[in-house]
């Protein structure tokens, strides 16, 4: 199997865990509330799916675990931030503090112990293509995480639904002014994000690296955090970072593997660099910036 | 008699510091356009909020058509029958038109952008519906809300000070499409400060005072004068006289001044020019959006030019264009911005600090430290000469109404006894008598010889106080208008760029 290959191949699993966090935060924001706590739900949604399928419970059990542990732990927030009109900053940083917290306390008796991963599904026909074909052969969470991004595309741009959640997000005070009931939407759209949020973690730690280790996610929250605003909060764009993000990470681990002569470190930093680079230059559209941007974005609305 | 198609009886609602509404009682009849007439602050936009369903009153009785009503929401007003176009707060700049619409009025998206289409044709009110509500004008804006309302087919249709952005042709544009609506049986509530229009349009009148009201007449049977009184509890004070004068040397001056801004929501400026003497008031008139704001940065120095483009901006002749906004203050330059929180005073600071803020050099600090003294002193005589109701000088800028605050502001500045002032707006939000003491004091500094340059978009407001009067419309100037040998139609024309080959 050449590099390149294996890079293909590999790229939509690798991006999966940013790809899916980030939808959710990308709905949370566009509604007008910031969550920082992303990557202490990843955490959580981690060590919840890794216990569940640990305990046999199957992958499913353990994702639907995970998505409803993290989408709990966001609605903490969410009455931090919505109800309590606190900080969005500060209170998203605790919540992500209070999540790793859990998730190192939970998992402490797992450490090391591993669960079995998910087989990959083909398309016939095309995944016995020369240099793309593994591209077609992934496991179930890539195939269903590709559709749920189709549907959040489809959703934020076409549906009433998204056109409300985009109304909230620009004007909450000319959407209350409208009679919509902009808490309760935004109420939703973070739990959805802590939903995704968890689902990224499952996928983290139970499919691409179904080994316990604490603080497995390792910034990728994070990252998926940088997305949603390098990608200028459009859905296609959260797409091409995760999956660069995940293309390039993959490609450094195949120089690695390859015995490029470059220091590991930098070839490691080489992901963050690219990304940033990447999607830096993309985001300098001032014009896409304020009709993509979310006006009302971490601040606190009351009545 | 029928019943009132909306009755009120004894509607009060009280915020934690004010009572914004008091035993208000007021009777809307079928087919009627009906007048709310107050000042800021007089308790309207909270009136139309409870009538709208956005709050709810403390006490009082809401009757529709004849039944107990109690809306605890905008749904169940419009479902009722009750359309209201904002003022502010309204429309969605990042999306479409029918989008905009959709968001109120179910509906497939193409059968809403063929009634938009039907009902501008109707009532006149075109409007693309598949623009992007950011790129239209503030009529068109207007144009979009007053739809929107209309397919929610209501039989009252509330209008906030409606004309308040618009340019006198529009007024009449828009004045006629609300006959016609009262013509299809649509009451309208049509809420306002400007007496002459109600008086052309409206059948009924009530009006407003510190949240009560004072009368309920036909306006067509009083003049501007009497309504005036009702309004505001006292005689109107009269305009200051204007002294004929030559006019001096040139302190400011624009000459050919192109500016292309980075933020692409901003406009861009053309080729402006303009010249302002001592002994002269210069008003830039024109609808808001049109490059105001981008003119008002330049000329203050909160815009910086690059060095080269430094002769783009002249005061007292010497190039300024690439100086920031404290060394032009030195040179004796002083300005009213349009914002007054967060520009023209700091929200959170007293306002003895935010006299420091631009009348430092009058020797509220020495050896570097804050003479507290002297600022209390500066800040208690802006406060008596400028009539700021407030508690004193330590409260807070933000806590005073919007009128008292603009006060404070332009009496800070014209303490500075600049040769130069600028002032952006002097008397948005203003009540009717600290507006014309506002102009008065302005038609003052003229007279003692500074040159002043005022951009307002009220155009009664600068008939009333300039010398010459320069249109601003899509980042251009039109030609100086002598004041005196101009009507206001003609300045009117400029706005809507009627004028367009002449310019």
């Amino acid at each position: 199997m050449s590099a390149l290959s294996f890079i293909i191949a590999g790229m939509l699993a690798a991006a999966m865990p940013f790809l899916l966090a980030a939808l959710g935060e990308l709905v949370a924001e566009r509604s007008g509330v910031l969550n920082l706590g992303i990557e202490g739900m990843m955490a959580l949604g981690a060590v919840v799916a890794f216990i569940v399928v640990r305990q046999s419970g199957g992958h499913a059990m353990g994702f639907v675990a995970a998505g409803l542990a993290s989408a709990a732990l966001s609605l903490v927030f969410a009455w931090l931030a919505l109800a309590v009109r606190a900080n969005q900053v500060a209170a998203g940083l605790a919540i992500g503090i209070l999540g790793q917290g859990l998730s190192a306390l939970f998992g402490k008796r797992y450490e090391s112990l591993t669960v079995p991963g998910l087989p990959k599904l083909s398309v016939p026909g095309l995944s016995d293509l020369p240099l793309v074909g593994g591209l077609f052969s992934q496991d179930a969470v890539v195939w269903l995480g590709l559709l749920a991004t189709l549907a959040i595309w489809a959703t934020l741009r076409f549906s009433k639904l998204g056109l409300v959640i985009r109304a909230v997000g620009e004007n909450p005070h000319a959407a209350r002014a409208l009679g919509y009931n902009v808490i309760g939407i935004r109420y939703g759209a973070v739990a959805f994000g802590g939903l995704m949020a968890g689902f990224a973690g499952a996928y983290a730690a139970t499919v691409y690296t179904p080994l316990w280790a604490e603080g497995m996610i390792a910034g990728r929250g994070w990252i998926a955090l940088a997305l949603v605003v390098f990608a200028t909060w459009m859905t296609g764009r959260v797409v091409f970072g995760a999956v660069l993000f995940g293309a390039v990470s993959l490609s450094q681990l195949a120089a690695q593997a390859g015995g490029v002569a470059l220091n590991s470190q930098l070839l490691a930093s080489l992901p963050y660099i690219v990304t940033i680079l990447v999607l830096g230059a993309i985001s300098a559209n001032k014009r896409l910036l304020k009709i993509n941007g979310v006006a009302s974005l971490g601040e606190p609305f009351g009545r | 008699m029928p019943a009132p198609l909306l009755s009120l009886r004894g509607l009060s609602k009280s915020y934690v510091t004010v009572r914004a509404n008091r035993d208000i009682d007021l009777d809307v009849a079928e087919g009627s356009i009906h007048a709310i007439l107050g000042e800021n602050g007089a308790g309207k936009s909270t009136l139309m909020k409870l009538i709208y369903g956005v709050e709810s009153p403390d006490a009082g009785e809401m009757r529709w058509q004849g039944n107990p009503v109690a809306p605890s929401s905008p749904n169940e007003a419009r479902s009722q029958g009750i359309g209201m176009v904002f003022q502010h707060f309204s429309l969605f700049e990042t999306l479409t038109v029918v989008e905009n619409i959709s968001l109120i009025v179910p509906g497939k998206k193409r059968a809403l952008v063929a009634r938009i289409r039907q009902l501008g044709q109707d009532y006149g009110l075109e409007v693309d519906p598949l623009a992007h509500v950011h790129a239209l004008s503030v009529g068109e804006r207007q144009r979009v809300e007053i739809i929107r309302c209309l397919m929610t087919d209501p039989k009252l249709l509330i209008l906030d000070e409606p004309t308040s952005v618009l340019p006198p042709q529009s007024v009449r544009t828009l004045f006629e499409t609300l006959l016609k609506l009262r013509d299809r049986g649509v009451s309208i509530l049509f809420i306002s400060h400007k007496l002459e229009e109600i008086r052309s349009i409206c059948d009924h009148a009530t009006i407003l005072r510190d949240g009560a009201v004072t009368g309920h007449v036909d306006p067509r049977e009083h003049d501007a004068h009497d309504l005036a009184q009702m309004m505001i509890g006292r005689d109107m004070p009269a305009p200051r006289p204007f002294v004929p004068r030559e006019p001096g040397p040139v302190l400011l001056e624009l000459a050919g001044l192109d500016y292309q801004p980075d933020d692409p929501f901003q406009m861009s400026l053309k080729a402006v020019s303009l010249k302002l003497h001592t002994g002269e008031i210069l008003g830039i008139a024109g609808v808001s959006g049109n490059g105001q704001g981008e003119l008002a940065r330049l000329i203050s120095g909160e815009t910086r030019r690059h060095a080269e483009a430094r002769d783009e901006v002249m005061m007292f002749g010497q190039p300024v264009g690439d100086l920031g906004a404290a060394a032009r203050r030195r040179l004796g330059f002083a300005f009213v911005p349009e914002e007054r929180l967060g520009r023209g005073a700091i929200p959170e600071m007293s306002l003895s600090d935010n006299s420091l803020l631009t009348a430092h050099g009058l020797g509220l600090v020495r050896h570097g430290l804050i003479d507290r003294g002297a600022e209390d002193a500066f800040t208690r005589r802006c406060i008596a000469d400028y009539d700021v109701r407030t508690p004193g000088p330590q409260a807070e800028a933000g806590a005073l109404s919007g009128g008292n605050l603009q006060k404070f502001i332009v009496g800070r500045e014209m303490e500075l006894a600049p040769k130069l002032f600028f002032v952006s707006q002097p008397t948005w939000g203003v009540d009717i008598g600290a507006a014309t003491e506002i102009r008065r004091r302005l038609v003052d500094m003229r007279n003692a010889g500074a040159a002043v340059l005022v951009i307002s978009e009220e155009i009664e407001e600068l008939f009333d106080i300039c010398d010459r009067i320069q249109v601003i419309r899509e980042g251009r100037l039109s030609p100086s208008l002598t004041v005196s040998e101009t009507r206001v139609e003609e300045v009117g024309r400029y706005m809507i760029g009627a004028e367009e080959g002449a310019a």
